[in-house]
């Protein structure tokens, strides 16, 4: 007994207070969720009294003629282009970065830190986009969520086409394959690994934004959930737990994707980043 | 190899393709109407949109909720700038109507038919280079002290005509164990009341301080009657006299403290009244109001906040439909509407004949008193342009004990001049 | 698409794959960059601009509601990174030794990283709340059981430096997960070698660490500062959802004194507050990325 409780000491300190620490915010979150609004505004742990998470999911989703839905609705459509369009052209781009060393390479090196160290101008850039008509449109932030991901997504893929062997290109070129036909049949199959993890990086850090839509896509009719739920601050005066179903409901697809890639996250962000 | 080209065509296709939006426009019988999205006006708006259609079979017109607060603000100018605006908008008159860009952004209404349904002393808060933009959205409301009528009654009180009398009621309220003033710091905006609904008493002393704080001639630090606003809540703050939790407080729960006389006394404007209608019916009537008082019983007046402007856009694509709506909000109907909205008057139209319910709220039958005797101006932001954006900030910080009424007054005349230069003004 | 198949010794390494990305990048990110150091001299309504010189900088460093910016993103930066690299250790090492529930836990530590932030900032906010959350009900609730009378602090609301430590905090709660995943790579790479052959010659677990561990997650170090230094000086959205900046100014940063300014309307000054957070930055995050790649070099 005293050897088992020596070999699990710090199990029995860990989980509870890792779960105390780490946990308790999302239990709070489910169960405010659950409750009526006036039990809610006790911001306490306590069970609700009758579960109605259910009603309250009905509530917040027909609000304002369904405007979570279409949120919903722009927020995947914003990642799943946005990520498709970062993992082709980042890795396309890596690709002749870490394989073709000369001027060009050096200064795509400094656009590349330079893309992760300056905050982007943003009037200046709103200022473009009204130019080409795309303030306002949701293609507009796409192609914005594309620039601020491309120098982290470049730099990750860098790292590890730098160990794919050559050889394997060359063997490629002399039977004629090269440029695009060498990127795509050859190297990005390779890139498998890395493609998940910086599918899942970015994925949920484009799901997650909110300082770009909240500048560049304004306004109540197309907006992402991060705006609409900031949004419902003023429009849920008193009603925290609608407020707090929002939460949960858009906590759903990190989760799923947290459920699906969780080992995958670990190893792939490592593989490419330490060395820097 | 089949697979990826459909994976690069798919996210081309929706690069170039449509996003999904609110429903598009089709006919020119359909139009679409911007409004904040505070509980009060929406209903109010779903209301009028209701009995328009009615009336007029064939239009329809589609409701478009904003933020309110300064996101808010943000979204309409950009709407504007960028020429993505509704129909038709509602959003506040004076001050932050002249930000708008009027003359460049907005449909000009001066000779329309139905503006001679609006009552001229809407016409200087909605106009800028003498042409009128807007007509008026629901009722003014007026600022001064919501009081609680169930503590005024248990230790005697009488309503107070000079601010010595405030403060002496406030002392006898503290020492029966009941917090003299709320204040709800939690949301910034509720700072100001102080201050703004003192201008009926500023303009009394210096009737020319409007056209001169324009110029550039007045400031608050400089002038002693405007600087009282600001001392206000520093006099307070100092004898302690608000609820222990106000930096944490927010609006709703201000208003349930009022009407459940946990607290005695909150300087807001009337439009609270619809909400604490909503929160806690049983004791609406509980609450009063009287106007904000001054050093002098003789000068008592309240400041009045004129009603939000419905303006179209320049560039609307439906202008015929668009004045036809905007035309009917003028009409006695409209305002039977809007009655019919429980709470939602809190003072006079203006619009010419409109009635008053006679079931008013008995703090909106207070405020009423101050219109029958006259004793009204309008808030400074609606005879100025000029209304700087940290206000409530600086007053929270006053509030908090941060900083002095004396250096938060320089630091919000110096806040003004980044608006006045924006504004192109002349003298800054 | 591909110009090099032309000639057989042409370069198989086409400069045309770097075409897509480099238009995007350079249309919106360079350009508006390049030509904000325009407009940080104007007075701009996004139609029209009028030259001002530098009266935006002269106004961001005298106001003081602009100026107070400066110390507060500092102080912000450098608590939320140290944190996370003393907290990330720490777990890291916990989380790659004797547990038996590693895995799991790994994932508690993570999760964080992966929800939104302004959800994140509106759950902390209720549990803050001086009277009604969580938080200060449980000191209130310990403080009346050994005698001590309490209301709790003020997290979000003294007037104090307290509310911008207090999303300092959130901050790091949300993004240790990161830092905790890159020490681990970090530790797995040290070679179990070194601990055993110290232990040999009687050093303890102190020795270990300081000998050993500390020298060898260097690099995973570097990454981890660098990384969350950069985005601890850029920070607005926890803040903006937690605190707005408030009390007042107190909690202000220069990303969230920025956003006032665009909503406001004065673009001429949000765009030279813009450059300014630039010039910050690389002020600050230059001498640390130096002095890491220096000490790298010397290792």
């Amino acid at each position: 007994m005293k050897k088992f409780l020596h070999k699990y000491w710090i199990d029995f300190l860990a989980i509870p207070i890792g779960l105390f620490v780490f946990a308790a915010p999302f239990i709070l979150i489910f169960l405010t969720a659950s409750k009526n609004s006036k039990e809610a505004f006790q911001f306490n742990f306590e069970m609700p009294e009758k579960f109605l998470l259910w009603e309250n999911i009905k509530t917040v989703l027909g609000t304002s003629d369904g405007v979570v839905i279409r949120a919903f609705i722009n927020s995947t459509i914003l990642t799943v282009v946005s990520v498709t369009l970062i993992v082709v052209v980042c890795s396309m781009a890596a690709f002749v970065f870490a394989r073709r060393p000369g001027k060009l390479t050096n200064f795509a090196n400094i656009m590349v830190l330079a893309g992760l160290v300056v905050p982007p101008a943003v009037v200046p850039t709103i200022w473009v986009l009204q130019r080409l008509h795309l303030f306002k449109t949701l293609q507009g932030l796409i192609l914005i969520e594309v620039a601020y991901s491309a120098a982290f997504a470049i730099l990750i893929y860098k790292g590890f086409i730098a160990s794919i062997p050559k050889e394997i290109d060359e063997a490629a070129a002399m039977d004629g394959c090269t440029g695009f036909a060498l990127w795509r049949r050859i190297i990005f199959p390779l890139l498998m690994p890395v493609n998940v993890t910086i599918i899942v990086t970015t994925s949920v850090a484009v799901f997650n934004d909110f300082t770009n839509p909240l500048y560049f896509l304004p306004g109540s009719d197309n907006a992402t959930v991060q705006l609409t739920l900031f949004y419902f601050q003023s429009a849920y005066l008193t009603q925290y737990n609608l407020l707090f179903t929002d939460i949960l409901l858009i906590t759903i697809p990190p989760l799923i994707v947290f459920i699906i890639f969780n080992k995958k996250i670990v190893s792939g962000l490592t593989a490419g980043s330490v060395k820097g | 190899m089949m697979k990826r080209g459909i994976a690069l065509a798919l996210p081309l296709a929706l690069i170039f393709g449509a996003t999904v939006a609110a429903p598009s426009q089709a006919a020119d019988t359909e139009i679409t109407w911007l409004v904040d999205n505070g509980q009060a006006n929406q209903d109010a708006a779903n209301a009028l949109i209701a009995a328009y259609e009615k009336a007029n079979p064939g239009n329809k017109v589609t409701l478009v909720l904003r933020p309110g607060g300064t996101d808010g603000d943000n979204l309409v100018k950009t709407k504007l700038a960028t020429g993505s605006m509704e129909d038709v908008f509602t959003y506040n008159s004076g001050s932050l109507f002249q930000a708008l860009a009027p003359t460049k952004n907005l449909l000009d209404m001066t000779n329309e038919p139905f503006m001679k349904n609006v009552l001229s002393g809407f016409y200087p808060v909605v106009s800028a280079g003498k042409k009128v933009y807007g007509v008026p959205f629901g009722t003014a409301s007026v600022g001064g002290i919501l009081y609680n009528k169930k503590v005024y009654a248990k230790l005697k009180l009488k309503i107070p005509t000079t601010w010595a009398e405030f403060m002496a009621n406030n002392k006898k309220i503290k020492a029966a164990g009941i917090d003299p003033v709320i204040q709800s710091y939690k949301e910034t905006w509720t700072s100001q009341l102080f201050v703004l609904a003192d201008y009926f008493n500023v303009q009394a002393a210096y009737p020319n301080f409007a056209a001169d704080y324009t110029a550039n001639k007045e400031k608050y630090a400089k002038n002693k009657v405007a600087l009282r606003g600001f001392q206000y809540i520093e006099e307070n703050k100092k004898l302690n006299y608000f609820n222990r939790d106000y930096a944490s407080t927010t609006y709703a729960q201000a208003l349930d403290k009022l009407a459940l006389g946990q607290g005695a006394h909150y300087p807001m404007a009337t439009w609270a009244i619809p909400q604490i209608a909503a929160q806690q019916p049983a004791n609406l009537e509980d609450v009063g109001f009287f106007a904000q008082p001054g050093p002098k019983a003789s000068v008592n007046g309240v400041t009045v906040w004129v009603p939000s402007g419905t303006y179209i856009p320049a560039a609307t694509k439906n202008a015929a439909a668009a004045k036809k709506f905007v035309g009917w909000m003028t009409s006695a109907k409209a305002v039977d509407v809007m009655n019919g909205v429980e709470g939602f008057a809190g003072g006079p139209y203006y619009i010419k004949g409109a009635n008053i319910p006679n079931a008013l709220p008995g703090a909106v039958q207070d405020v009423m008193k101050y219109f029958a005797k006259n004793a009204t101006a309008p808030a400074l932001e609606f005879v100025s342009p000029i209304k700087g954006p940290n206000l409530e900030k600086i007053l929270v910080e006053v509030g908090l004990g941060i900083t002095t009424a004396a250096k938060a007054a320089a630091a919000y005349d110096a806040d003004v001049v980044k608006q006045a230069k924006q504004l192109g003004l002349k003298g800054w | 698409m591909s110009k090099a198949k032309q000639s057989k010794i042409a370069n198989p390494y086409s400069y045309a794959l770097v075409a897509p990305i480099a238009i995007i990048f350079t249309i919106f990110f360079v350009i508006p960059t390049l030509v904000s150091f325009f407009f940080s001299m104007t007075r701009w309504t996004l139609f029209d601009w009028e030259f001002v010189g530098f009266e935006n900088f002269v106004q961001y460093f005298k106001e003081a509601s602009l100026a107070i910016g400066f110390k507060n993103t500092l102080i912000y930066g450098v608590v939320t990174s140290g944190l996370k690299v003393v907290f990330g250790l720490v777990l890291a090492m916990l989380l790659t030794g004797r547990l038996r529930a590693k895995g799991f836990l790994r994932s508690v530590v993570y999760f964080p990283v992966l929800v939104s932030t302004i959800g994140v900032g509106f759950t902390f906010s209720i549990l803050m709340d001086p009277n009604y959350g969580a938080i200060n009900k449980g000191i209130v609730a310990f403080g009346k059981s050994i005698g001590w009378e309490t209301y709790g602090p003020g997290w979000l609301v003294d007037p104090n430096l307290l509310p911008l430590f207090s999303v300092a905090f959130v901050d790091v709660w949300k993004g240790v997960g990161i830092a905790t995943v890159l020490y681990m790579a970090g530790l797995a790479s040290i070679p179990q070698e070194y601990y055993e052959a110290l232990a040999v010659d009687g050093g303890g677990a102190w020795d270990k660490f300081r000998n050993i561990t500390l020298p060898l997650v260097r690099p995973a170090t570097a990454a981890v500062v660098i990384l969350s230094f950069i985005g601890g000086l850029r920070s607005f959205d926890l803040i903006w959802a937690m605190t707005n900046g408030g009390p007042g100014f107190l909690s202000d940063v220069i990303a969230s004194i920025n956003y006032k300014q665009y909503q406001a309307g004065f673009y001429g000054l949000a765009t030279a507050g813009n450059v300014i957070l630039l010039f910050f930055v690389l002020a600050i995050v230059g001498p640390v990325y130096w002095f890491f790649n220096k000490k790298e070099k010397q290792a």
